[in-house]
């Protein structure tokens, strides 16, 4: 554990980005309009798969305010497929798309020309304008049938499957084959989507004497695009730059490196030496932006007479989409969580990745782990049922106790799966206790009598958070004596300044106020890698305290060189350095570093510096020359995959006859480790909390038999409004990782992963007396509806 | 097809703007493009999240909804309005800031405006607050602390402290 960080790290400190962002002076890339400004429309699909026999972009290029008209053909070499995010030897066909489709399309939305024009309406005028001649192909859109589909997604790959999935521990086939019960589910999980307010936007401009390419990205990653940009364009690194200025949410959609459009928008800026600027609309992020969560799984439980489980076995489809730019790195995070808080000695995962003619996937928060709980949860249910049993027995009962940790999973995905550490049961408890559960049955009962039916659904989960290693900070003293630190790291509205400048004073000494914090800039820092799964705080809060300790132990031997004291004696609080033993000898930070910069020349004393002291180091300082600055940066090189965990759970109301579900109260007990900041930490887990009820109860992506996309804006696929939040009673756990020096671990995605476990046996509970089973997500008040006839209908027959 | 701009005159954050505009340009573009107070954002330009909600004639409106020669002679405000001449935040967004009623910031300013088409009638009922974030999409916070927020600046339990939160 770190020492020291206590007088921010903990509390509450209001957010910097606030005073910008309630003024309405954030700088979003739409916001940001440079001279010369052009303005650029995709011309995207309309079919889910067809060859293009032609296209003819006459009309288009002598449209009113027209600069250029891209298609494939005009990129020469640059149109070559995109290079994968995330390599992956389990791919055996993998695909990326091409920047601009030439001859074949496979997604209602996959970009097929770019044209740039004086402004936005004229350069859609003339999109619209360009012919393409499809021969439209059988599209294959069920994701269940797609290995034996008419369609092919891409010729060569006959059965559509991209890529295989496997993981095990134990012994499954022995322990299913002696188990004294086995139970099974069928689940099925539909496609959704991220759908941050802002979409995407880029503004790039290419400025040609200096040979400098200059892009503004609403990206979760800039520092991997400015990487892959000035290989795929051939410039030296040192003449990119890459900026995430503020970005409008994320929640993974705005990571892929490369989307098509990340590199046609800067190649077009270079072809007309003017800045270039796209701003997605809402009808293009839902054809265009990747998407996720389709997965259907057939899964086993074998468990004893006691409730002990002793193995689990499933076996999934994945929906990758037309492309696989992330290859299998969801359906990973799908194995490793299926087992979640449960000790179980025998594992099977085996699945597919399949193409679809869908827009292709990559992680949307959660990413493969809301699946994985679903399943595991649905299985505990049939378990319990089939028993006669509690299920939050069987889960209290099968939880992994506090002294087993470090624990190991046996799983081996990319790394072993070892969870670093974990307080389980007491949250669990916790958990039951704030839902009132122990009172919940009799409750529940009142409430039939008086024809209402309630439910309570409970689910564990773990979330594996910070899955890749190596963040960076480069931290200096200025001018005035205040810390700036300068990352990569791009933010979406967690709060990263904050955050930052709070573990920064701390291992500083310093005010909180003294602290400025630079991201989503690659031209102060230019390691690292990106915002996404849950790692910043982990891997950019680490990164932070490793520069700052650094920067520290400058000014300590600087300090101790001045005062003629040894560095041990040499103490930083509050912004002033002091010696041991004599604190009236203390001088301002500010002052040191106008000492080290002049020699001493030209320093003056700062209000409440001890004039003696001052004086002794100003003449001490001119001795020993100078200048000094104060530099230094920090890599943070962890260990990847710190173990966040928690456990969900709520009491639902369901009309039976309506199908309406109300929640009636939700609770929600959290462990992420030691807390930076808890109002960011609980704002993190509640606005994951609403999208998992959006998942659970509103929004699902729908495709008709052909392909076409039939929920392009906010009236088809319905986000949670305020009206469906229900009143949430939070308790937080802080387990220290121990994995890193800050023990921290990641909360991003926590708010979403078991929401719709809880919700569908919250279902289920409630609508018992019909004996309904949920074994899918979402569900919609006419399915509920459904769901009850068709049980009813089973039992008279 | 381009066609002849338009004349438009209208009164922005009590500032007369005049400008020869595209008809088919819109309120929020010029707002945002030709009049560089990008504050109000747009998110769906389907009129659903209403992100780019601004007053016009004091009631909220969908700025991605309207062309900007219909805010002819019109009164309009946006979120550049919240902040006072010295450049101290109204009660709304100081609300939001204090209650970390936003993440992204993205939505926020929209929110804020529906509020303050109300702020007229402050203390405002629970309900009539719900109902006017029930016209906005966050997908951020979880809505909790907007509600706070909301509360904390022209609810009835505005300045009362704790009675202002729900949970």
């Amino acid at each position: 554990m770190a020492e020291g960080l206590a007088r921010y790290v903990g509390r509450s400190v209001p957010r910097v980005e606030d005073e910008r962002l309630v003024r309405g002076r954030g700088r979003y890339v739409d916001d940001i309009d440079l001279p010369g400004q052009l303005h650029g429309a995709f011309l995207r699909s309309v079919l889910a798969n067809a060859r293009i026999r032609s296209i003819d972009a006459t009309a288009a290029r002598e449209a009113p305010g027209v600069r250029l008209v891209l298609t494939g053909a005009d990129l020469g070499e640059l149109n070559a497929p995109l290079p994968p995010f995330v390599p992956d030897p389990n791919m055996r066909n993998p695909r990326t798309q091409l920047p601009l489709a030439v001859d074949r399309v496979r997604y209602v939305g996959e970009a097929i020309a770019f044209v740039v024009a004086a402004d936005r309406y004229l350069a859609e005028d003339a999109a619209a304008l360009i012919e393409v001649d499809y021969e439209p192909l059988p599209a294959v859109v069920d994701l269940a049938t797609a290995t034996a589909a008419e369609g092919r997604v891409h010729d060569e790959v006959p059965d559509n499957v991209a890529g295989d999935v496997h993981d095990s521990t134990g012994d499954p086939d022995a322990v299913f084959a002696a188990a004294p019960f086995v139970e099974r589910v069928h689940v099925s999980i539909e496609r959704s989507t991220a759908s941050p307010i802002e979409g995407r936007g880029i503004n790039a401009a290419w400025d040609p004497d200096a040979g400098r390419l200059t892009m503004y990205a609403s990206t979760q990653a800039p520092v991997p695009l400015k990487g892959g940009l000035s290989r795929l364009l051939g410039l030296d690194p040192d003449r990119v730059h890459v900026e995430a200025p503020d970005v409008g949410g994320g929640f993974g959609s705005k990571i892929m490196v490369f989307y098509p459009e990340e590199i046609v928008v800067p190649y077009a800026a270079t072809r007309v030496g003017a800045p270039v600027k796209w701003t997605e609309d809402r009808w293009e992020y839902f054809v265009a932006a990747n998407q996720e969560r389709r997965q259907i799984h057939d899964a086993e439980i074998a468990f004893d007479a006691e409730g002990t489980i002793l193995g689990v076995r499933t076996r999934f489809l994945h929906d990758g989409g037309a492309y696989t730019p992330y290859g299998s790195d969801v359906t990973h995070n799908t194995a490793t969580h299926v087992l979640g808080q449960y000790r179980i000695p025998a594992f099977e995962i085996s699945g597919q990745v399949v193409f679809t003619n869908k827009v292709p996937v990559s992680p949307y928060r959660g990413a493969g782990r809301p699946q994985a709980v679903f399943v595991m949860e649905r299985l505990v249910g049939a378990m319990a049922r089939r028993l006669g049993r509690d299920p939050n027995e069987i889960r209290r009962r099968n939880l992994i106790p506090k002294d087993a940790f470090p624990y190991e999973t046996g799983l081996h995905i990319k790394a072993p799966v070892t969870y670093d550490s974990g307080n389980y049961e007491e949250a669990f408890d916790e958990a039951l206790e704030l839902v009132e559960a122990r009172t919940f049955r009799s409750e529940q009962a009142a409430a039939r009598e008086a024809g209402r039916y309630l439910g309570l659904g409970v689910a564990p989960y773990i979330e594996a958070t910070a899955p890749a290693r190596n963040e960076a900070c480069g931290a200096r003293l200025d001018e005035g004596g205040r810390l700036v630190l300068a990352m990569g790291l791009a933010s979406q509205g967690q709060g990263h300044e904050t955050v930052f400048a709070q573990i920064a004073a701390d291992t500083l000494g310093c005010g909180f106020e003294d602290v400025a914090v630079r991201t989503g800039n690659t031209a102060g820092e230019d390691a690292g890698i990106g915002t996404f799964g849950s790692r910043g705080v982990v891997m950019g809060g680490n990164a932070v305290a490793l520069a700052v300790r650094e920067l520290r132990e400058q000014l300590v031997r600087f300090a101790a060189d001045l005062f003629e004291a040894t560095p041990a004696d040499i103490g930083i609080a509050d912004g002033w350095v002091s010696v041991a033993g004599s604190p009236q000898r203390r001088l301002r930070i500010a002052t040191l570093v106008a000492l080290a910069g002049s020699g001493g020349a030209d320093a003056t004393a700062e209000p409440g510096d001890d004039p003696a002291t001052f004086e002794a180091a100003r003449r001490r300082a001119a001795v020993q020359g100078g200048p000094t600055t104060f530099e230094a940066h920090g890599q943070a090189d962890l260990p990847a995959m710190t173990f966040a965990s928690g456990v969900h759970a709520a009491i639902v109301e369901v009309d039976p006859g309506t199908g309406g579900v109300r929640i009636l109260r939700y609770v929600l007990v959290h462990d992420c480790g030691r807390i930076v900041n808890p109002t960011i930490v609980e704002g993190q887990v509640l606005g994951g909390l609403a999208q998992g009820i959006g998942g659970a109860l509103l929004e699902r992506l729908v495709f008709d038999e052909d392909g076409q996309p039939q929920t392009t804006s906010f009236m088809d696929f319905r986000l949670p409004t305020v009206d469906d939040i229900p009143e949430v009673r939070l308790a937080h756990f802080e387990t220290p990782s121990t994995l890193n020096p800050l023990g921290v671990k990641g909360t991003g995605e926590a708010g979403v992963i078991p929401v719709s476990a809880v919700i569908a046996e919250a279902i289920e509970d409630a609508l018992a007396p019909f004996a309904v089973r949920v074994d899918s997500m979402p569900l919609f008040p006419d399915e509920i509806v459904g769901l009850i006839e068709r049980a009813r209908q089973a039992t008279a027959a | 097809m381009p066609v002849a701009p338009i004349e438009v005159r209208m009164t922005v954050n009590g500032v007369e703007r005049r400008a020869a505009v595209p008809p088919r340009l819109l309120l929020s573009d010029f707002l945002r493009h030709e009049l560089g107070l990008t504050g109000t954002h747009v998110g769906c330009e389907h009129g659903v999240c209403g992100a780019c909600t601004v007053l016009l004639d004091g009631a909220a409106v969908r700025s991605c909804l309207l062309f900007a020669v219909q805010a002819e002679g019109a009164d309009v405000r946006t979120v550049e309005s919240l902040t006072g001449p010295n450049d101290e935040l109204t009660a709304i967004p100081a609300a939001f800031r204090d209650e970390h009623g936003l993440q992204c910031g993205f939505c926020t300013p929209g929110i804020m405006m529906s509020l303050a088409a109300l702020e007229g009638d402050a203390p405002v009922e629970h309900e009539a607050l719900v109902d006017a974030i029930g016209g906005h999409l966050c997908r951020c916070t979880g809505y909790r602390n907007i509600v706070r927020a909301a509360e904390r600046a022209i609810g009835v339990a505005a300045g009362t402290g704790e009675e202002a939160r729900d949970g």
